[in-house]
This record gives C-alpha cells, structure tokens and sequence, in this order.
C-alpha cells in the first residue's frame, strides 16, 4: 500500500543551499548551518530553531492527528515523546501527509516504554487502516444477493474483487473494543472484553466502519482478499476454528462492504 | 519560457463543467471541514474558499464529498503547499501530476503554490522552507514554476515567504527575485501581507518599503493571516508565521495601503491552528470584505485589475 514516490534527476543548480540547511532539521545536536545568518549580523540559533521546531511539531501533531486513540490511551505528553523520537528516525517520505505513519505501529511494538501496554501497535494498526479506508476510492460495494444467481456447485469456486477501502488487523488482544472506547473524545465506559479480536476496516459510503470479527473471520477474509477462492478461504478458516460460521461469516462480508464484485475470472 | 497568454487561451479553451463563479473583489476563508454544516447552512452565498490541495489528494472518501458540495456554491481557491518549487532538486513528478488531475477535476478559480521548499532527496519536511536569492536559484525556481505552468495549462500565483534567517550568499532582495520570477514566467503573485509584516519586522526593514518594491501589477491574490511572537537571540521580537489566530491590527493597515494602490483584489483570511467557530471565521472574512468594498468604486470605471 505504500506509495513509492517517483523522485526526479537532481538538477543542474547547486544542491548545496538545500542540503546546508535540511541537515540540523531533525537533529537537535547539530549546530546552526552556517550558510545562513540573522540580519546585519545577528546569531542565527533562535531563528534557524523556529524552523527545527516547526518541522517536528508539525510531524508529532500529524501523527496526534493519525492516532487519536493512541494517544488517549497514553496521554498527551508520553505521545508526543514517543513521536518525537519517531518522527526524528522516520521522517515522512510522501508530501501527503495522510500517508505518514505506516511505520508508527511497529515502532509502537519496539519501543522501551510502551512495553507495558502491549496492546497499544494493535490499536495504531486499527487507526491506521481507518485512515487509508477514509481516503481509499470511492467504489461499489458487493450487492446482498450477489451470489443467488451463482450455481450452487459453483460457489466454492467464486472469486471476489476487495474493496479499495477493505483492511485487516489481528490482534492477540482485545483491540477493537480499546480502540472504539478511546477513539471519541466522551467518557469511557469501562471495557469489558478480555479476548483477543480481529478487525474488518470497511467504508462502504462515506463513514469509515470498523467490526470485531467472528473466531477465524480473518483468515477466511484475508485469503478472499488475496485473491483465493471461497472453497479455499473457507477451508482454511474451518481449519483455524471449528466453530467457523461460514454462512455467517458470507453475510458479514457482505454487509460490511468488503468486496466489491464476484471476480469474473477475466484478466483485470 | 512559454507566454503567459498562450497558457491562458487554451485554458479558456477548455470544456468547463462546473459552474464559473467569478472571484474577483471577494474576500474567502480557508475550508476546514468542520465548518461545512454551518457554511451549506448559510443562506446567502458569498465570498470563496481556499484549500491546501495535499488534502485532496488522497483517492476519494469525505474530502472529495466535501470540496465538491463547496465547489457547486462557491469559486475555490487551490493553495498547494508541498510541491517544493523553490528547491534545487526536480520536482516530484507523482505531485505534480496529482497536482493537475486536482485542477482538471475542481476548476479553481485561483492556482497558487509558495516561494519555498519543503523536500530534499526523499524526506518531506512539511515546513515552508527558505532558500538563497541568486541568479542560480532565480533560473532554478523559473523552470519548476515553467513546468509546473505547463503541466496545468494556465499560471500561478506564486507567494512570498515569511522567513526567520537570511543566505549569506543572497546577492538580491526578495522583492527583485520575485519580479524576475514574474517576468521570466509570467506566473501571477500572491501577496501574503502577514508574510510581509512577519518578515519585515523579523529582518528589520520597513513592511511599506517592501510592499513599495512589488511587483503589485502581478499580484492575483492576498492573503492576511495571524502570527505569534518569540524572541530572537538578541533578544528582539521574532514573528511567527502561524495562521493560528486573527488578523493583526498592523496587517489590517497594510491591506488597506496595499488596496488604495491596487484596487479589490481577491484576499483570503487563513486559518489553520486552533481554528475557531465558523461565525469567528466568517467575521474576519467580512472584515476583509469591507474593506475590499470601499476600495472598489474608483476602481469599477477606471484600471480593471491585471490578472482577474
């Protein structure tokens, strides 16, 4: 899903203005570059750290805006700690900031002082999902009776196109509840849930919608996504758990918006 | 460097399906997506919007929605903020294409990108970045705003920067560079008036000498903003360029001085921080308005203004 950003030949002018200057932006330690200067020779440290300090608050304020439930469940200043040696180490490689913070969520998982909240990279993943599927093309989703003029003995053979905005996040905990109790800005009911769970992220209009999905839920709609077909999906699911709800699980898929179309098997 | 009527005449040429709302002599607001319900709510349309165009970038979903619901009421104004036309390296050739398929698809009534640079080799520092005033850096910046011109098929404005330090090695004013930039691109200029004050104040020369020294006739757009203030090692007031608050009194008078020359121009109040209520917003923009209204009767008979 990454965007990998075409960067152009470098030009004929000096490159040296911009790589005098861009150095010290992300490390506090280096000194103030000295191709630039205050007027009628005043120092430069103040001036030059108006624009160090624009570049990283920017940064840890767009991932606040990223990861909102992240950062309720941490509090603000233990957040923008955690950001600030992120955005230092991983600065943003798109000019699209919406795409920043695919890496936020692993650091999450490695990073010393969040070990005590192990759940935390789980409910970053979450939040950066429903970030790609607020921005993911605006599409058709799967009609409910899509598969009612598909042959009986035919449908363990049928194909489905994802969603653009489809994504999946497992989690060993209970991250979508966590997620959804921390993601609005009200009071808190307590969570009750223990379990781990799995997240469907759909937006099938405009509201991006996030579920908990059944035991096995995942396997069978990561395999459909990936392109194999229901027989396979639903074996490896039944494999995974005896308790697959297959009808079920087909219903969901459906309602949330998944999919967009039975795959008719020509070349895309 | 291709002529700026040429690029004109075949954007006129072009098919237009979205309604042309004309610009001229309107005061407009940043769009925050917050303020849609209040803004679909008014009952007369007036004035336009302006919007960072990275924030429509994305493939579709609510952003999309919601500029189109705009676009169908209002002239919008398409304010791209990351194509880093003032650095040395080429530009992104990915951006700008988004860049123009954003043109194509929301028909602005104003184009406008910044006098800086915020990406070098790969790493996006999201900040408005300052650069040397040169001979080299002058053919440097004409030939991204060339293609960049190009690519969309009509000018842009191009804005003055608020800067807080100076290149040693500048061999020009700022006002001289962008003159050249002007005259070897034919792009139109927007004025940041706080810009204006904030780097006036903050390099210790007169904001009124500097706006003496502009190239007004270029000038298709103003744009008043708020700043915040620090200090510099000195221990001399230092502005901040932060948009995140109103109008300074200083760059209301600057406004006026700058209209009692130049006539209505289209101006933008921004906001981008600690955005308040739209009907806090909606005032500075009538503020603006008003302003721009008293200045226009010498005008409506006499010099019709270059650009717009």
């Amino acid at each position: 899903m990454h965007v990998v950003e075409r960067i152009g030949r470098h030009g004929g002018g000096s490159q040296s203005f911009a790589a005098a200057f861009f150095s010290g932006l992300l490390d506090p330690q280096s000194e103030t570059p000295a191709a630039v200067t205050g007027p009628n020779k005043k120092a430069a440290v103040r001036r030059y750290n108006v624009y160090r300090n624009n570049v990283t608050v920017s940064l840890i304020d767009a991932l606040a805006a990223i990861f909102p439930a992240t950062q309720r469940i941490t509090g603000v200043e233990f957040f923008r700690a955690m950001a600030r040696f992120h955005v230092r180490a991983t600065p943003p490689t798109s000019p699209l900031l919406f795409e920043y913070g695919r890496d936020f969520p692993g650091f999450i998982e490695r990073y010393e002082y969040a070990q005590s909240v192990p759940w935390l990279a789980d409910v970053a993943r979450i939040e950066r999902a429903w970030l790609d599927a607020y921005h993911a093309a605006d599409m058709e989703t799967l009609e409910p009776r899509a598969l009612a003029s598909t042959p009986p003995e035919r449908l363990s053979d049928v194909r489905f196109v994802p969603h653009p905005a489809v994504r999946i996040v497992c989690s060993e905990f209970p991250a979508v509840s966590i997620f959804a109790a921390n993601r609005s800005e009200g009071p808190m009911d307590p969570i009750e849930a223990v379990a781990a769970e799995d997240a469907l992220i759909t937006r099938p209009g405009l509201e991006v919608v996030i579920r908990h999905l059944p035991p096995a839920g995942a396997i069978f709609l990561a395999r459909l996504v990936s392109g194999e077909t229901l027989g396979q999906a639903a074996a490896a699911a039944f494999e995974a758990s005896t308790s697959f709800d297959l009808p079920a699980n087909i219903a969901g898929m459906i309602e949330a918006g998944a999919f967009m179309e039975i795959d008719s098997g020509d070349p895309r | 460097m291709r002529a700026v009527s040429e690029l004109q005449g075949s954007h006129a040429a072009g098919r237009l399906r979205l309604p042309a709302h004309a610009i001229a002599g309107l005061a407009g607001t940043s769009f925050k997506h917050e303020h849609l319900p209040a803004i679909l709510a008014e009952a007369t349309k007036g004035g336009f919007f302006e919007v960072h165009a990275e924030n429509y970038m994305g493939a579709g979903g609510q952003p999309h929605h919601a500029l189109k619901k705009i676009r169908r009421d209002y002239p919008i104004s398409l304010h791209g903020v990351a194509m880093s036309i003032g650095g040395p390296q080429s530009l992104n050739q990915n951006h700008l294409e988004r860049f123009r398929t954003l043109v194509d698809r929301f028909e602005p009534a104003l184009v406008s990108e910044h006098l800086a640079w915020s990406t070098h080799e790969t790493t996006y520092f999201n900040d408005l970045l300052p650069l040397p005033y040169t001979e080299a850096t002058l053919r440097r910046v004409s030939e991204h705003i060339d293609e960049v011109q190009q690519a969309i098929r009509q000018p842009i404005l191009l804005e003055n920067p608020s800067t807080y330090v100076v290149f040693r090695e500048s061999t020009m004013g700022e006002t001289d560079f962008i003159r050249g930039l002007a005259q070897r691109t034919g792009c139109g200029l927007l004025l940041d008036i706080n810009n204006v004050f904030v780097s006036a104040t903050n390099h210790g020369y007169s904001a009124l000498d500097y706006l003496s020294d502009f190239p007004i006739e270029h000038v298709g757009e103003i744009h008043l903003a708020g700043h915040a203030e620090q200090v510099d090692d000195e221990g001399d007031r230092l502005l901040i360029d932060s948009h995140d608050g109103p109008v300074a009194d200083a760059v209301w008078k600057l406004f006026d001085i700058v209209l009692s020359r130049s006539g209505p121009i289209p101006t933008l109040v921004e906001w981008d921080s600690n955005i308040p209520d739209w009907p806090v917003l909606k005032a500075e923009a009538e503020a603006a308005q008003d302003i721009l209204n008293r200045h226009a009767t010498p005008f409506i008979s006499g010099k019709v203004h270059a650009r717009r």
